[in-house]
C-alpha cells in the first residue's frame, strides 16, 4: 500500500522545484525559443512569398516583353505595307503626271505644226498668185504684140459688154 | 556544457567515495551473524522502486556503497532535525531518536521513536533519493534549455545547430501537433510553456529512471507524489481557464433528459466526478507505467538470483535469457518513456481545450 501513498516530503519538494522550473523555463527558455521559432517561420514565409512575387513579376514582365515584341512586329509590318503602298501610289502619280505632261507637249507641238503649216500654205498661195500674175502678164504681152489682135480683143470685149 | 556535467559527475563521485568507507565499516558486525540471507525478490524490487534516504549504488558482499543524503525533519515534539542519512547506517542505527522503520505501516520511512516505544511519523522534508534525482534532472533540463535558448537568441532566424536541432522538432511537434489541435489556434500560446515543461520534465525523468547507475535509476516519475503534483498543475490550470460554458455544462448539461437531472442529479454528479477523475487518471497512468517498467526489469534480474539459489549454473544460464529480455524491456521502456510524456502532455492539452471550449447554443 505504501507504493500508492503520496509522500509529503517529495510532494513538497516536487511542488516547489517544479514551480521554479516552470517559471524559469517559461521566462528564460520557452519565451526566446518560441519567439525565435515564430520569427524564423515568419521570415521564411516572407522570403517564400517575396520569391513568389518576384516570379510573378518576372512572368508579367516577360508577358509585357512579348506584347511589346508582338506590337513591334505588327508595327513594322504596317510600316512596310504603308511604304509599299506609298511607293506604288508615287509611281502611279508620276506616271500619270508624266503622261499628262507628254500629252500637253504633244498638243502644243501639234498646234505649232498646224500654225506653221497654215503660214506656209498662205505663203505658197501668195507666191502662186504673184507667179500667176507674172505669167499672165507675159502671156498678155506676147498675145498683144500685133494691133490686129488688139483690135480683135477690144472688139470681143466690147461685144461681151452689153448695156442692159 | 560538457564541462558542467563533468564537474557535476566528479562532485558526486568524490562525495560517494569519501563517504563510503565510513559507511562500510560498521556493516560487518551485524550482518555477519546472519550469513546466508534468503534472496527476497519483493524486497529487492521495492527497495529499488521506492524512495530511500540514501542513494544506494552497489553492495559487494556485505559492503554497501551508497551516497548519504540530507535528512530534514520537523517533529512536533522535538522540533527541526537535520543530519546526513549516513548517521542511520542504512537503517540499522537510530539517530537523535529517529530510525527507519523496518516493517509495519511506515516501512522504509523515518519515524520518531517515542518514550513509550510507539513510532510516530514526523514531517519529513528529507532530500531523499527521488528528490535528489528530481533536482539533478531539473538541473539537466535547465542547463540544456537555457543554453538552447541562448543559442536561439544568438543564432536568430537561422537554421538550428547542434542541440537545437534535437530540441526543435519536439518543440514544434508539441506546438503544432498537440497544442494547436487540442486547444485551438487562438488560445494555445498561453499553454505552450506549461505543455513543453511537463513534456520535457516527464521525458527527462523517465529516461533518467532507465539509467541504472547514479544519477539515474531513481523512480521519480514512478512515484505517486511526483505524478500527483504534475496532475495537480494540469487540474489547476484547467479549473483556472475554464470558460463559463464549461462550468455550466458540468452542472446543467444541455441536451440531456430532465429526469437525469431533477430528482437525483445523476448527470451533474457524474460530470463533477469526471473533473476529479481526469487528474487522478493522469496521476495513476504515469505512475503505474513507470513503476511497472522498473518492476519488470528488476523482476528479470531477480530471476538470475532465484535460479542461482537453486544452482549457480542455472543462474548463469538464466542470466542470458534475463539480460536479453531486460535489453528488450529497456528499449520498450525508452519508447514508453516518450509515449508517457506524450500522453500526459496530450491529455493535459485536451483538458485545457475542453475547459476553453465555447459551445454553440443548443436548440
Amino acid at each position: 500500500m505504501g507504493l500508492v501513498m503520496p509522500e509529503f516530503g517529495l510532494f513538497f519538494w516536487m511542488l516547489i522545484s517544479f514551480s521554479i522550473l516552470l517559471y524559469i523555463l517559461k521566462r528564460f527558455a520557452w519565451g526566446p525559443i518560441l519567439q525565435a521559432l515564430a520569427e524564423r517561420e515568419k521570415s521564411i514565409e516572407d522570403a517564400l512569398k517575396s520569391a513568389e512575387n518576384a516570379k510573378e513579376e518576372m512572368l508579367t514582365l516577360q508577358a509585357g516583353n512579348e506584347q511589346i515584341l508582338k506590337s513591334a512586329i505588327l508595327e513594322r509590318e504596317t510600316i512596310v505595307k504603308e511604304a509599299r503602298e506609298l511607293k506604288t501610289s508615287i509611281i502611279n502619280d508620276a506616271r500619270n503626271e508624266a503622261s499628262i505632261e507628254a500629252n500637253k507637249v504633244m498638243e502644243q507641238a501639234r498646234a505649232v505644226i498646224e500654225r506653221e503649216r497654215s503660214a506656209a500654205v498662205s505663203e505658197i498661195k501668195n507666191l502662186i498668185a504673184t507667179f500667176s500674175v507674172e505669167i499672165a502678164e507675159k502671156i498678155l504681152r506676147e498675145k498683144l504684140k500685133d494691133n490686129s489682135r488688139q483690135k480683135e480683143l477690144i472688139q470681143d470685149s466690147i461685144d461681151q459688154i452689153n448695156f442692159n | 556544457m560538457k564541462k558542467y556535467i563533468k564537474s557535476l559527475l566528479l562532485f558526486f563521485c568524490v562525495l560517494a567515495v569519501t563517504q563510503s568507507p565510513l559507511l562500510a565499516n560498521q556493516e560487518h558486525e551485524e550482518s555477519a551473524s546472519s550469513t546466508v540471507k534468503k534472496f527476497n525478490t519483493g524486497d529487492l524490487i521495492f527497495s529499488h522502486i521506492k524512495d530511500s534516504y540514501e542513494w544506494h549504488i552497489f553492495t559487494i558482499g556485505e559492503t554497501h556503497l551508497s551516497i548519504p543524503l540530507p535528512v530534514i525533519i520537523y517533529s512536533e515534539s522535538s522540533g527541526f532535525h537535520c543530519f546526513m542519512s549516513g548517521e542511520l547506517h542504512h537503517g540499522t542505527h537510530s539517530y537523535q531518536g529517529f530510525k527507519i522503520a523496518q516493517e509495519g505501516k511506515y516501512q522504509r520511512k523515518l519515524v520518531e521513536v517515542m518514550t513509550d516505544g510507539s513510532e510516530v511519523r514526523p514531517w519529513d522534508f528529507s532530500i531523499t533519493k527521488n528528490v535528489t534525482s528530481l533536482l539533478v534532472s531539473i538541473l539537466i533540463i535547465l542547463i540544456v534549455f537555457l543554453s538552447v535558448a541562448k543559442k536561439y537568441s544568438a543564432n536568430f532566424a537561422r537554421a538550428p545547430k547542434g542541440i537545437q536541432s534535437w530540441i526543435e522538432p519536439i518543440v514544434i511537434f508539441i506546438c503544432e501537433d498537440i497544442a494547436i489541435p487540442s486547444i485551438g489556434k487562438e488560445k494555445y500560446k498561453k499553454y505552450v510553456p506549461f505543455l513543453l515543461t511537463i513534456f520535457f520534465f516527464i521525458f527527462v525523468n523517465n529516461v533518467m529512471g532507465l539509467i541504472p547507475i547514479f544519477p539515474g535509476g531513481a523512480n521519480v516519475t514512478g512515484d505517486i507524489s511526483v505524478t500527483i503534483v504534475l496532475a495537480l498543475f494540469t487540474f489547476a490550470i484547467t479549473c483556472y481557464s475554464g470558460s463559463r460554458d464549461y462550468w455550466v455544462h458540468l452542472i446543467n448539461a444541455p441536451g440531456i433528459p430532465l429526469w437525469l437531472k431533477i430528482p437525483i442529479p445523476l448527470m451533474p454528479i457524474v460530470e463533477i466526478i469526471s473533473v476529479f477523475i481526469k487528474p487522478f487518471v493522469l496521476t495513476v497512468r504515469l505512475f503505474a507505467n513507470m513503476t511497472a517498467g522498473h518492476i519488470v526489469a528488476l523482476g528479470f534480474y531477480s530471476l538470475i538470483f532465484i535460479f542461482a539459489e537453486k544452482s549457480v549454473i542455472s543462474g548463469y544460464g538464466i542470466s542470458i535469457l534475463s539480460i536479453t529480455f531486460t535489453v528488450f524491456m529497456g528499449l520498450l521502456e525508452l519508447l514508453v518513456a516518450f509515449i508517457q510524456a506524450y500522453v500526459f502532455t496530450l491529455l493535459s492539452a485536451l483538458y485545457f481545450g475542453l475547459a476553453l471550449e465555447k459551445h454553440p447554443a443548443h436548440e
